[in-house]
């Protein structure tokens, strides 16, 4: 790759915080750093990859709001957890979490382990998931 | 206790490991770029595991284990280096840290990404393979040298904990290392030598079909099958995730064979070798084809055609680039240096 040749496809993949750090070759053919913000393809196949999961989360908050799941269904999408790996972040079985996603389960479960699942899910109270509000997060 | 006297000097580079155990070794006095690291830890490398799958698609990896290129720099260089890993006590491995930075010894630590909140958001998945440097700490936040960022960062000790017991694959576990003693002199250009033989055996010779320019073909092989296979959604996420395990910050497949160009460019100049620096040329090639395999696999992601045609297009580049880098690495094994 030459100097010029350095892709400088910005979208905004870096938030302006930092850039990609790139080798290319100068016309008198040696080696230098260049920076880039991005390079085409690998926006395209990231902007792929987040179509995913948002599609994922808005399946999530579907069947949450259909009674078909409970809440932590739809946050562990958002968080781009499957059960083994919200499992592994709640320190519990991926079978205890998997029952934790029926709605009829999930109104057993005792004020502690609400709080865990909340601390991991990142949200300041118990309270948006017991009385889970679609439109909150909508 | 505040920490505030580690002269540790931050650079950016193009991959995390490169970048911390240039940015380490500096710090000792021992000056090597990010290329040199590079080739010297055999960062070299190409897996396609289609059993394995990452984020709900094969495993496709362009650099060898997290933690092999600093152990492998160290170790040619007969740097002595300390890694500990605490798989359940996050509280002991924020005190050894602490301990160690308050002794003036710049720390190495594997994070998650996923919780790093200085982190681009868009580049926050799951992945826990990352390596950052401690170097300084005050009222109980950390400074840390992430060598993907421009500047040094700030990072809460809460936070710090957290990305250092990331779950998933590849946890971290609390691993941190750091240089316990560094020798008088070295032999560059014997470890260069070694090497280059190292990347060229492991991309050249490895058993099985999984590794090297086998794993190149096996995965040219799978993607003609994809479209067939899957629906087009899942096709798509497929190669959509072999682009990122390439061009993603610290995996570039493209990025890594210049980065290899480099640092045969540099070795040539070393041990004075210019079938070394012709070499560099065709490896810069190489390069060239993986990006233009990227483009077009891109094309291929965004369209999401039914068509086996575009998939075996995609292929056909794969291909292309296995029997160049296959000539080139045999020839760098068989190079009497």
């Amino acid at each position: 790759m030459k100097l010029s040749e350095v892709p400088k496809d910005d979208a905004n993949v870096l938030e302006g915080k930092t850039s990609f750090i790139q080798y290319a070759v100068d016309n008198n053919g040696n080696y230098v750093q260049e920076k880039s913000p991005g390079f085409h393809p690998q926006n395209i196949a990231l902007e792929n990859a987040w179509e995913d999961v948002n599609e994922q989360i808005s399946e999530a908050l579907e069947l949450v709001i259909q009674n078909k799941k409970s809440p932590i269904y739809y946050f562990m999408h958002r968080e781009i957890m499957d059960t083994k790996l919200l499992a592994e972040y709640i320190d519990l079985w991926a079978w205890k979490v998997k029952r934790h996603l029926k709605p009829s389960v999930f109104k057993t479960l005792n004020q502690e382990q609400l709080e865990k699942y909340a601390k991991v899910f990142g949200l300041n109270e118990v309270n948006d998931l017991v009385n889970f509000d679609p439109k909150k997060w909508m | 206790m505040d920490v505030n006297n580690i002269a540790f000097d931050h650079k950016i580079s193009a991959h995390c490991e490169n970048g911390v155990s240039s940015n380490l070794m500096d710090f000792y006095g021992l000056k090597l770029s990010e290329p040199m690291v590079f080739g010297i830890g055999a960062g070299l490398f190409f897996t396609f595991l289609p059993f394995i799958k990452l984020n709900g698609a094969p495993v496709t990896s362009f650099r060898p284990m997290p933690g092999w290129i600093f152990s492998r720099v160290s170790k040619s260089l007969g740097v002595k280096i300390k890694t500990q890993k605490f798989s359940r006590s996050p509280e002991k491995a924020m005190n050894e840290l602490n301990t160690k930075l308050s002794q003036g010894i710049p720390v190495g630590m594997v994070v998650g990404v996923y919780h790093l909140t200085y982190f681009p958001a868009p580049l926050r998945f799951h992945f826990n393979a990352h390596n950052i440097v401690a170097y300084g700490r005050k009222n109980g936040s950390y400074l840390v040298s992430d060598p993907t960022m421009e500047n040094p960062k700030w990072i809460s000790a809460e936070d710090l904990k957290r990305v250092r017991f990331a779950k998933g694959t590849y946890k971290p576990n609390g691993k941190m290392y750091y240089v316990t003693d560094v020798p008088k002199d070295y032999d560059l250009s014997k470890a260069v030598k070694k090497s280059i033989k190292h990347a060229a055996m492991m991309m050249t010779k490895a058993p099985g079909p999984f590794v090297g320019i086998s794993g190149i073909k096996l995965l040219s092989k799978s993607i003609r099958k994809w479209p067939a296979k899957h629906n087009k959604k899942k096709a798509a996420r497929y190669l959509g995730s072999v682009i990122r395990m390439q061009e993603e910050i610290g995996t570039g497949g493209a990025g890594f064979r210049f980065l290899y160009a480099a640092f045969l460019q540099e070795s040539a100049e070393l041990l004075k070798s210019q079938e070394l620096l012709q070499l560099s040329v065709k490896m810069t090639e190489v390069g060239d084809l993986w990006r233009e395999f990227a483009i077009n696999a891109a094309r291929v992601v965004k369209n999401r055609p039914q068509n086996n045609e575009s998939y075996d297009s995609v292929a056909d580049n794969l291909l292309i680039i296995a029997s160049l880098e296959k000539t080139i690495f045999e020839q760098l094994y068989k190079l009497k240096l």
